[in-house]
């Protein structure tokens, strides 16, 4: 299963996307949260980042969605850091909360991680009215 | 004894924490108000982490990026954080900083920020400091000048740099929200980037 890491500059709004997206996708595991500092500050810590990418992936990739400004900045940087692990793990351009769920969904049923990050930005489109 | 590293590091700690309130108050203006807390935080970390006598720049770098990174927490983190650990691949092994070393670094570092940020000269931005000190540099190491030399002109022209984003609109990062309503303003992490050249200019002085 696809692996999903959420980044976020607040640690509960990185856990509460979580708790979210494994109700939804009643997915076990593989979805790591990755918010706010190591002192539960707010912020983006590229190290932590990394290590829940690792702790994400069980050999089919994982999925990043990060929040505003210096979150893509810190994934990318954790991104680099783990170069030579040779995981396969990519950074969607898609709305935090609607990607993670679309993301949980199509990980839940065993999808590869082309058709995962394909739901993540799909949601970035989604109406909500109408 | 404390290696050279170590202490151009605590220097460089001393006088961010020193300036962490004015770097605050030029981020309040036109951000949001944590720049000097945040930079103060991640110095604060990296004088406690890097080992105080490994004579290797490259190492204690690395220590200072990797720290930075997860001490930080706003934009500057992986932006310092980047640019300390591509000055670090230069370094790597050397005990000693030759002028041409600092610029190989300096260039590293710079194209850290750029790649990390995605962002050019001119974008009200720490490049502002950080590109005019490069080529200032380059050009003193050229015509034969030494460390001190290159260091002198690094921040001679990172401190015009500085001047000069108080004359543009920011167009990168949390201040291009303001758009023209930034001009007027210094920019914090042209600022912090110049006082970091300072500091490895006093310490190389001693």
């Amino acid at each position: 299963m696809v692996g999903i890491v959420i980044v976020s500059h607040s640690r509960k709004i990185a856990e509460g996307v979580k708790d979210l997206a494994m109700q939804v996708a009643s997915a076990s595991g593989r979805i790591v949260a990755a918010g706010g500092m190591a002192d539960g500050e707010i912020g983006t810590d590229a190290v932590m980042i990394s290590e829940a990418i690792r702790s994400a992936d069980g050999g089919d990739g994982v999925v990043v969605l990060a929040d505003l400004g210096s979150g893509i900045m810190s994934a990318e940087t954790a991104m680099e850091l783990l170069e030579d692990d040779k995981i396969d793990v990519r950074l969607a351009d898609a709305p935090v909360v609607e990607g993670a769920v679309a993301a949980a969904v199509e990980a839940a049923c065993g999808s590869p991680i082309e058709n995962v990050i394909r739901a993540a930005e799909e949601a970035r489109s989604a109406r909500k009215l109408d | 004894m404390s290696s050279r590293v170590y202490g151009c590091l605590s220097l460089i700690g001393e006088r961010i924490t020193e300036n962490s309130d004015f770097l605050t108050d030029l981020d309040r203006q036109i951000g949001d108000a944590d720049h000097g807390a945040n930079m103060a935080r991640g110095f604060a970390a990296v004088v406690g982490k890097v080992p105080g006598d490994d004579p290797d720049i490259g190492a204690a770098l690395k220590k200072t990026g990797m720290t930075l990174l997860s001490t930080v927490g706003g934009a500057s983190g992986p932006l310092y954080g980047t640019a300390y650990m591509e000055a670090a691949k230069v370094l790597a092994g050397s005990e000693t900083l030759s002028a041409q070393g600092f610029v190989d670094a300096l260039t590293a570092a710079v194209a850290g920020i750029q790649k990390r940020g995605k962002s050019v000269r001119g974008e009200k931005t720490m490049l502002d400091a950080l590109i005019p000190a490069l080529e200032a540099s380059t050009a003193a190491v050229a015509g034969g000048g030494s460390l001190s030399d290159a260091l002198d002109s690094a921040c001679a022209a990172a401190e015009e740099g500085v001047a000069y984003t108080r004359t543009i609109a920011a167009t990168k990062g949390r201040a291009s929200y303001l758009g023209e309503r930034s001009i007027g303003h210094q920019d914090p992490g042209a600022t912090s980037a110049a006082i970091t050249l300072e500091a490895i200019r006093d310490y190389i002085r001693g």
